[in-house]
């Protein structure tokens, strides 16, 4: 039943599309020259069997995992590194504050600049994108931290080790992962931008390529592709995410 | 392992950054078991975290075994008045955690957790999470936990204060059974009862200091009312002063 449900919102939003485009609307917003569903479902399925479609994919998901993980590496070590130390936070904190606001697209130009290879400059740009979202989440989570967790390991004879991986590690983990889970989204919205600007293979890349040569199914077409690799990925962390919390209260989890 | 004795001599400490306690001089002789008594606020808890290396001694000297107190170790282990079990660790997990920090091997680590377990009288429930666990429950669970490392010296903050009245005597007659001559216990309450009936002796802690210090004789099975009446004194002289 609740199946039925969820699947209404797409169902009709589809549904809408295939009314708009196959009247040619023109009310307010034009659907005369706006591909139909029948259109985009073909193009698709035409793509589906060219080898170019499966390249893009897997150039995009190397880009953005590449990018990720680097990011939740980078971002968890910083974060934590700022929270548990003052000097560190004291020398550390004050340029990412300054970085921070800058959106990771802007730093396309200085990526072209620094970078010998378009390739590492879209993934220095994934990176930058989710790593903020990370870094902030994972030292909020290390200051969250309840102070006796640690306190009762340190007195049990743990040392400095078991309190990082035996406390600290799983201890941050809920607060992460809403760092990890806006990182991804956010990584995408970059990854996409940066391969419509200096791509030369990608989903985005194809998708704005598509539309310099008025092909406007192979946009749709990109567009879809985007949004389903957006929903799998974020997919998985959540997935993930739930696997590394299931100690969580019932009333914490969502 | 031979119980830890402990000497303080001349001990002032300070918790964020205003003082607590000043010229503390009072011995823990090894296996006894001391109640420090006090009301909220006189230091008590303090004076636990310092014991257990959790906080760094402003003057005077705090000596185990002689040696100075310097971090933490297994031989002091702590048993905290708030829920201290890692969420993520089932109640096996958790009282295997000392054994584990060890590198005692899984099997035996488990096999000796259940048994702490059992003792507790939690026998069945060894795979719970802390979530799945009552109050009571989990505070028998961080009893295990703390005892199944066999530290030469059982640091307890008002373990069994949070507890309703007839877990805590459980708890209590618990820890006189579980409790044997090769384990020192320092343990901190505001019940004066509880104090002069699982004591060999009575702390009073009141005005930065020692206020009195009091022997209870053997065999005990219920509370002298001398006794309480002293250790009672000894805490409203320092009401007095401090209002």
């Amino acid at each position: 039943m609740r199946i039925l449900l969820r699947a209404g919102s797409p169902l009709a939003a589809l549904g809408l599309w295939y009314l708009l485009t196959e009247h040619d609307v023109v009310f307010l917003l034009r659907f005369d020259r706006f591909p139909g569903p029948g259109d985009v479902l073909a193009e698709f399925g035409r793509q589906l069997t060219t080898g170019v479609y499966y390249q893009d994919l897997a150039q995009s998901l190397v880009r953005i995992l590449t990018g990720f993980v680097l990011a939740a590496l980078f971002g968890g070590l910083l974060g934590t590194l700022v929270a548990r130390s003052r000097r560190a936070g004291d020398l550390l904190l004050p340029l990412f504050e300054l970085a921070r606001p800058v959106p990771a697209i802007a730093l396309v130009p200085i990526a072209i600049l620094l970078f010998p290879q378009s390739e590492q400059g879209i993934v220095f740009i994934t990176f930058a994108a989710a790593f903020f979202p990370i870094m902030v989440s994972t030292r909020h989570a290390v200051r969250a931290l309840p102070p006796v967790w640690e306190d009762a390991v340190r007195t049990l004879g743990g040392g400095r080790v078991r309190v990082l991986a035996g406390v600290l590690l799983p201890g941050i983990l809920p607060g992460v992962f809403g760092g990890l889970s806006v990182g991804m989204g956010v990584a995408w919205i970059c990854l996409i931008s940066a391969e419509m600007i200096s791509g030369q293979f990608g989903v985005g890349y194809r998708t704005w390529a598509s539309y310099t040569i008025v092909d406007y199914p192979g946009v749709l077409v990109g567009i879809i592709t985007i949004g389903l690799l957006g929903f799998l990925t974020s997919g998985a962390v959540e997935l993930l995410g739930r696997r590394a919390t299931r100690w969580l209260p019932a009333e914490a989890r969502r | 392992m031979n119980a830890l004795s402990f000497q303080i001599k001349n001990l002032s400490l300070t918790r964020a950054g205003s003082p607590v306690l000043g010229g503390l001089d009072l011995d823990v002789a090894a296996g006894e078991i001391l109640a420090v008594a006090g009301s909220s606020g006189c230091g008590k808890s303090t004076l636990l975290r310092a014991l257990a290396g959790l906080l760094p001694v402003a003057s005077g000297e705090l000596l185990a075994d002689g040696r100075p107190v310097r971090g933490t170790s297994a031989d002091r282990a702590l048993m905290f008045q708030e829920d201290a079990l890692l969420p993520w660790r089932s109640a096996r997990a958790n009282v295997a955690l000392p054994l584990a920090i060890r590198r005692v091997p899984r099997a035996e680590r488990n096999a000796r957790a259940d048994g702490w377990l059992a003792r507790v009288g939690l026998a069945g429930l060894e795979r719970r999470l802390p979530r799945d666990l009552s109050g009571g429950q989990r505070q028998r669970v961080q009893l295990a936990r703390t005892l199944a490392g066999q530290p030469r010296a059982v640091l307890m903050d008002e373990p069994f204060g949070a507890l309703d009245a007839q877990t805590r005597h459980e708890m209590q007659r618990l820890l006189t059974d579980v409790w044997n001559a090769s384990t020192t216990v320092v343990f901190v309450t505001h019940d004066v009862d509880e104090a002069l009936l699982l004591g060999d002796r009575v702390a009073v802690l009141g005005g930065g200091g020692l206020a009195d210090l009091v022997e209870v004789p053997h065999p005990r099975t219920t509370v002298d009312p001398a006794l309480r009446a002293r250790v009672l004194a000894a805490l409203g002289a320092q009401t007095l002063e401090t209002t």
